[in-house]
């Protein structure tokens, strides 16, 4: 077999983002990307809903489903859950993961169903053509609040930590080694993998991630590498730290106490700390794996189910089905 | 020495009491014994929604009738001829279905001040001799139960009261010669981990039989010969379970695993809690959370190649109209269990009707068929359930199987079929390209106008498929508007020609003389069957057809409504089918139409069927 390149994920489809936006990187990275994992083309199939996102499966040449509005973890639970042998991937936005899909993303985190979980986040709705988003920051302007929105946003990283993911992680679409290097982890992460990518809408919400897209010098974004202090700043000057009351805050490199990241720790404190650490609150957004911890997978578990049932009561009789319970005879 | 034997061809009995009094149990232990005996038989449970209203209140009365007989019967029977009433909000709530002349047994225990008052008796209706039309039989049933169990070590006076179901049973069982060792198997395997329990109530079973045999209060006892049914091994089952079987039957049948999306509802839940005793045979059930994510896992596992089912009831089936609409523009096979219930919104939940077929037809967007299958009786539900699959297998479509509340708990026997006379659903997965080297995902089959169904993992089929229009034969994304109206008119002709590849309509005239036709469809096969045998016993000619496809009908359905003079169509709903075939077929049919949240009864239908002779 000849070894795949990212030419062979591209579909014949034109792709129908708008010039500018963050998709494109979004989708370089995947294909450039997907020859690496070594899992062949027809054993991959991306699943979305609705949303300018959510037209990615259409440009990926393997198996995919452009669904229904928030509900691709629920079609993509009933795949995995029977298809063991795939690797299923769900591509969301904010709105679609975090409103009208709400309930589907949380469900399948808790369960740890075998997907991996991307959702683009810009912080609008761009197919619509600009109403605010779940994600959308108080008081922001648009066609549909024009005196500025009134809901609070969701952290959709906090969000996923509450809902008891086992792997929660950040990129950002234009840090194609960045976005790789997270969607490799989560690749690798047997079980619901959630990664939020900021993802910039150009016609709609331009530049709401500038501070971090365009940082060229490392003064706003926070890496997160596993086992290392985690400083950031021109020349790493900056580091985090975590209080007594267990929330976070900025102190210098060299000073004691400096955080140690650690994705696997068990306990969720601390990477809902880290989670709660922004931009406008510090000044600093993290970047990388916050969280990747080993949990039951539901897909696993369900096939174990069927195996025990089998193991012990042998493989389904259907005369014998039929013929249980009390039966009598007429002749 | 033992008392005469007088016999009758058939008995309804209705056994009442509180929530907590194991009236379930009772019924349909009495049930077990009874087709043992070779009777045929037919169900009706009848409780209500709340697990356990207030103690002895009107709301919290649970009912269960058995009619049993020795002929093949068609209903649980319109009114019961002996009623066993455990407390007088159970007498106050069933006695007027009662015919005069009927036997009335109650707990005269049961009758204290404080129940009395909590049914709203101003008087003693035991002693103020209201009751007087009646053959009542006053029997104290927890004082004798509780005298019985005396000496069970480990038995608390509560839960030797608590056994006064199982002296009421063998009080029955002795009077309708009914046996009760079935019961008493059955008694110490549920409680076989309280063996005391088990000994309390296999005591208090066995001393109401006695009391039976003993006691001057009953001078005759009865027997009903068995039945003449079709020779065959039988057992005894209610809708939900047939159904249930009828969906791992076609698992095995098309040799796909099955895969159950479910969020919990009454009255389809059972089916949800029965396939998951099945995952030796490979079933996946998956438990939701909500009812679209139900819909969605199915369809998901659909396009892996399992075969998808949700289950559910009207106020869930409302949910996953958007997933059926998806699976119809994916043309990927699906099937939906609507087990019926009564009234919009939360309805009366444990009740049945026939409320939801034009929501099934029509409550989705724009032009989106989707062929509907409907099951007749409870064993019925095991036939419907493999047809439903088959037609969705086939022509790649989701299907609704409808059934109700009533066929989900009501029983009868079923002769079991042999596994090799079931049909053969089996389907093909697309393996090849089919247009060159490529691969075509909406290149139709020519005869059924399926597409073809890749399942990931299969390569060089590699595509995508969403919910917006598709080219055709590419199935990539189009707003060609001649497309659209010719993907619109394919997906039509798809479920139109489905009628091609299911049975003509048959008609039941035995004369051949009827020049009145009553149209049925569904859970009221029963009562307008007995319906048609009341009215032609009376020297009238009726035919009666029954609809098992409701989309698309029968090829001959148009010609068979024309045959006649007039046409009835008796509904639990306010003429659903009837605005059908009017639309459809031009015919002035009439409807009869009940939504008590009550089976139709044999006698109201016939009554319409003579009232339209009569003009």
């Amino acid at each position: 077999m000849n070894e795949l390149t990212a030419k062979d994920f591209r579909t014949d489809q034109e792709v129908r983002w708008c010039p500018g936006c963050g998709d494109y990187a979004i989708l370089a990275a995947m294909q450039s990307f997907m020859p690496e994992l070594g899992i062949e083309r027809e054993r991959t199939v991306f699943v979305s809903g609705i949303g300018c996102a959510a037209r990615f499966p259409y440009y990926m040449n393997t198996y995919g489903m452009h669904s229904i509005h928030g509900r691709a973890p629920a079609i993509a639970t009933g795949l995995a859950t029977t298809r063991q042998d795939l690797s299923v991937w769900v591509v969301t936005g904010d709105g679609d993961a975090l409103s009208i899909g709400g309930n589907h993303l949380i469900h399948a985190l808790r369960r740890n169903v075998n997907l991996k979980i991307l959702l683009f986040n810009n912080r609008i709705y761009g197919l619509t053509k600009g109403q605010y988003s779940p994600t959308s920051e108080l008081g922001k302007v648009t066609k549909s609040t024009p005196m500025g929105s009134l809901d609070w946003p969701f952290n959709p990283l906090s969000l996923a930590i509450g809902a008891e993911a086992t792997f929660v992680a950040r990129a950002i679409d234009t840090d194609k080694a960045g976005t790789t290097a997270v969607l490799r982890a989560a690749t690798e992460h047997r079980g619901s993998a959630f990664v939020e990518i900021f993802q910039n809408c150009p016609i709609f919400n331009d530049d709401a991630f500038s501070f971090v897209r365009d940082d060229k010098e490392g003064v706003n974004r926070i890496p997160l590498r596993d086992g290392e202090p985690i400083t950031w700043g021109a020349n790493a000057e900056k580091a985090l730290r975590q209080r007594s009351d267990g929330s976070i805050e900025i102190c210098e490199a060299g000073e004691e106490g400096v955080l140690v990241h650690d994705a696997h720790h068990e306990g969720a404190a601390l990477a809902f700390a880290l989670s709660r650490v922004t931009q406008d609150t510090h000044g600093g957004t993290p970047v990388g794996v916050f969280r990747a911890v080993e949990r039951p997978v539901y897909d696993d578990l369900m096939a174990e189910q069927l195996a025990t049932a089998v193991a012990k009561r042998g493989e389904g009789d259907l005369e014998a089905l039929l013929h249980s319970g009390e039966t009598w005879s007429i002749t | 020495m033992s008392k005469p034997v007088e016999q009758l061809s058939q008995v309804i009995v209705r056994f009442a009491g509180d929530s907590g009094d194991g009236m379930q149990l009772t019924g349909s232990q009495f049930t077990s014994e009874t087709a043992l005996l070779g009777n045929d038989i037919s169900t009706l449970p009848d409780f209500p929604a709340e697990i356990r209203a207030p103690a002895g209140s009107l709301p919290g009365v649970s009912g269960f009738q058995v009619h049993f007989a020795d002929f093949d019967i068609l209903t649980p029977g319109d009114a019961p001829n002996v009623l066993v009433a455990m407390n007088p909000a159970a007498l106050k709530t069933n006695i007027k279905d009662l015919p005069k002349g009927g036997t009335l047994i109650v707990n005269s225990d049961a009758f204290n001040e404080r129940n009395l008052q909590k049914a709203a008796y101003e008087t003693n209706p035991l002693e103020d001799g209201s009751l007087a039309e009646y053959q009542l039989h006053s029997v104290p049933l927890t004082s004798l139960t509780v005298g019985a169990l005396k000496g069970i070590e480990g038995v608390t006076p509560r839960e030797a009261e608590r056994s006064k179901n199982m002296f009421a049973l063998g009080l029955m069982s002795w009077l309708y010669g009914r046996p009760i060792e079935p019961t008493i198997e059955f008694l110490e395997s549920k409680f076989a981990k309280r063996p005391e329990i088990a000994a309390a109530n296999v005591k208090a079973l066995q001393a109401g039989y006695a009391f039976g045999e003993t006691t001057e209060t009953f001078a005759v006892t009865y027997e009903v010969k068995p039945a003449k049914l079709r020779p065959g091994t039988y057992r005894n089952i209610t809708g939900n379970q047939a159904l249930s079987l009828g969906l791992v039957a076609a698992s095995k049948l098309s040799k796909l695993p099955l895969f159950l999306g479910a969020y919990p509802i009454t009255p389809a839940s059972a089916i949800l809690e029965e396939l998951a005793g099945y995952k030796n045979f490979g079933v996946r059930t998956f438990q939701a959370e909500d009812e679209i994510a139900a819909a969605g896992a199915a369809v998901g596992a659909a396009f892996g190649g399992a075969l998808g089912i949700t289950t559910s009831a009207g106020p869930g089936v409302v949910l996953k109209a958007e997933t059926i609409g998806l699976a119809i523009m994916l043309e990927l096979p699906l099937v939906i269990c609507d087990i019926q219930r009564a009234g919009p919104a939360t309805g009366m939940p444990t009740k049945p009707e026939q409320g939801d077929l034009l929501m099934v037809l029509f409550g989705r967007n724009s032009e989106s068929p989707v062929p509907v299958v409907a099951a007749r009786s409870p064993s019925d539900c095991f036939d419907a359930a493999i047809e439903a699959c088959r037609i969705a297998l086939k022509y790649r479509t989701p299907v609704y199987l409808l059934s109700d509340a009533y066929l989900a708990n009501g029983s009868e026997p079923w002769l079991l079929p042999g596994v090799d006379s079931l049909p053969d659903i089996s389907t093909t997965f697309a393996t090849e390209p089919n247009d060159g080297e490529d691969f075509l995902p909406y290149l139709r089959d020519e005869q059924t106008l399926a597409r073809p169904w890749a399942v990931p993992g299969t390569p060089g089929l590699e595509h995508r498929i969403g919910g917006l229009e598709k080219a055709d034969r590419t199935g990539n994304v189009s707003y060609d508007p001649d497309n659209h109206d010719l993907m619109t008119r394919l997906r039509a002709q798809k479920v139109a020609g489905i009628a091609g590849d299911i049975p003509e309509l048959e008609v039941d005239d035995p004369s051949g003389d009827a020049r009145i036709l009553v149209l049925g469809w569904g859970g009221t096969y029963g009562p307008i069957a007995a319906a048609c045998r009341r009215v032609r016993n009376n020297g009238r000619a009726v035919a009666h057809a029954h609809l098992r496809h409701l989309n698309p009908f029968p090829r001959n359905t148009g010609d068979v409504l024309r045959r006649y003079d007039n046409v009835l169509v008796p509904e639990m709903n306010l003429g659903q089918l009837l605005k059908l075939v009017r639309a459809e077929f031009l015919v002035d049919a009439v409807g009869y139409n009940r939504v008590r949240g009550l089976p139709l009864r044999a006698a109201e239908v016939a009554d319409a069927i003579e009232a339209l002779a009569d003009q």
